[in-house]
């Protein structure tokens, strides 16, 4: 196998099918390292990385500063809410004067969609984007794909249903990019008012009935309602989307073939997903978690291989 | 490039023989030492080794695990290309167990140097050994030695020393490779 053909994870449009492969397989490897008595390699004892986050994150942050330490990396950390970014420093010149104290990787978390990739123009550090606002999440997807496929085998011919927010979700562009890269079959389902015009034409279905779109897929992956980033109202009320969207016990006990249940997190329990579904056999929710170290660690293993001693 | 056998079928039978014996004679019957073989290829060795003592030797329950040392190589980010880690399988502790280390060819010791410091993650072993199907001498860069050797091999750098198995290559031998000038 060859090395990454990219020296940066800004989204999972730059990856191509083999790039996409081979941090799925690292992963893996990576899982077992997870489970061992001391989970520790020294594999980035050389390497400084910056976890800059311009946007609140809990899972994510604590996922690639686990990632980060568990392969010995020295890791910074930064948050805008205190920060001179308050004070008016721009982004490049924040970047700019973390990396003069030599870090070689960002991980960065930004509201602006397309942040990371104009910051991997400016500065020279490997670059990856932890989320961008509702544009790309692509160690997300990487973390999902992983988990179907260790749940169900191979991606290929599978049927994915991300049912919720699109609009507003970096997830879901994401998964809808890699998931079609690996030869899945993709839909989307929700209220019209969150599903963004161009999807067809990423050639995904869409739909707009819960109960059709289960009975379709083989995977659930239900999205959280980001009320937080809603500055119009995209639904009456919260019982009104629950009683339309909202993945209850009964619509799982009613199907045929039993599917598998995800969620990026954070839930919001009793709106998208019943507390029930979410902790029953068919979620894989947790998982999810402790893949996305492994995923991570991945990622920062394949990136920093390309920043060759004495080249960076 | 041009291929010498150094070591035929037949040979090569005798030799994990004798290593065999030797395993015997130190750890009886296995009761507190692990057997460990380094991916890629002292899996292999290690299968042989393990069926050899079962069949030949009469020793039962041996465990064994596959260590990969990918993550502990003191080359990364210093060679071209891409490190592809393989599977490790070590479904145990070794805290204070003998490690026996099994690959195939001994040459710099770098990869053991690895090995040594991969394995602490699975305990602290009381005592390490190394066991090497052949060992080509004189090209070491760190102080180690095997416990057990096959066979020793005397070459020069630009060479390459290539065991085959039935299994994989549908002949047991060990050729030196070396590129035509």
């Amino acid at each position: 196998m060859s090395e990454l053909s990219v020296n940066h994870l800004l989204g999972i449009k730059h990856l191509d099918k083999e790039d996409i492969q081979l941090i799925l397989d690292t992963a893996k490897e990576f899982k077992e390292v997870l489970n061992r008595p001391i989970k520790k390699v020294p594999t980035l004892r050389d390497i400084t990385i910056a976890n800059l986050f311009f946007e609140n994150s809990t899972r994510t942050r604590l996922s690639f500063e686990l990632a980060e330490k568990r392969l010995s990396a020295d890791v910074v950390n930064f948050s805008a809410g205190s920060s001179s970014v308050k004070k008016g420093e721009t982004l490049i010149d924040t970047v700019n004067n973390i990396l003069s104290m030599k870090v070689d990787m960002v991980v960065m978390r930004h509201p602006n969609p397309g942040a990371a990739e104009f910051l991997s123009q400016h500065v020279d550090a490997s670059i990856i984007n932890a989320g961008d606002g509702a544009h790309e999440h692509p160690s997300q997807a990487l973390l999902d794909a992983f988990s179907i496929r260790e749940k169900l085998g191979a991606l290929q011919g599978l049927k994915i249903a991300i049912i919720g927010d699109i609009v507003h979700s970096r997830v879901a562009l994401s998964n809808v990019l890699l998931l079609q890269k690996m030869g899945a079959e993709v839909m989307v389902c929700g209220p019209t008012t969150l599903i963004p015009k161009y999807m067809h034409t990423l050639g995904v279905r869409v739909e707009h009935n819960l109960q059709t779109a289960i009975e379709w897929c083989d995977v659930a992956n239900m999205l959280r309602v980001q009320h937080e980033r809603q500055d119009l109202k995209y639904f009456p009320s919260i019982a009104e989307y629950r009683a339309q969207y909202g993945l209850t016990m009964e619509h799982l006990d009613a199907l045929d073939t039993p599917i598998v249940v995800m969620h990026p997190g954070p839930i919001n329990r009793g709106v998208e997903i019943t507390s029930e579904v979410a902790d029953s056999e068919h979620s894989i929710i947790l998982e999810q978690v402790e893949n996305g170290v492994a995923v991570r660690m991945a990622v920062l293993y394949l990136l920093a291989e390309k920043r060759k001693l004495g080249t960076s | 490039m041009s291929k010498r056998e150094i070591i035929n079928s037949r040979e090569l039978n005798i030799t994990l023989n004798r290593l065999c014996c030797k395993l015997v004679e130190n750890h009886g019957d296995f009761s507190e030492s692990i057997l460990i073989g380094l991916q890629p290829r002292g899996a292999q060795v290690l299968e042989r080794i393990v069926r050899l003592l079962e069949n030949e030797y009469n020793v039962k329950n041996i465990r064994t695990g596959l260590l990969d040392i990918t993550f502990y190589r003191d080359d990364f980010r210093r060679r071209d290309g891409h490190l592809q880690p393989n599977k490790t399988k070590i479904d145990f502790l070794v805290e204070d167990q003998k490690v026996v280390f099994i690959d195939d060819v001994l040459y710099t010791g770098r990869s053991v140097r690895a090995a040594m410091d991969a394995i602490l993650s699975f305990g602290r072993p009381a005592k390490m050994e190394l066991l090497t199907l052949i060992d080509r001498r004189f090209s070491r860069d760190l102080p180690i030695q095997p416990d057990y050797k096959g066979r020793q091999v005397d070459s020069i750098e630009s060479q390459r020393v290539e065991v085959l198995w039935k299994e994989i290559n549908g002949r047991d031998a060990v050729l030196l490779t070396e590129p035509t000038s």
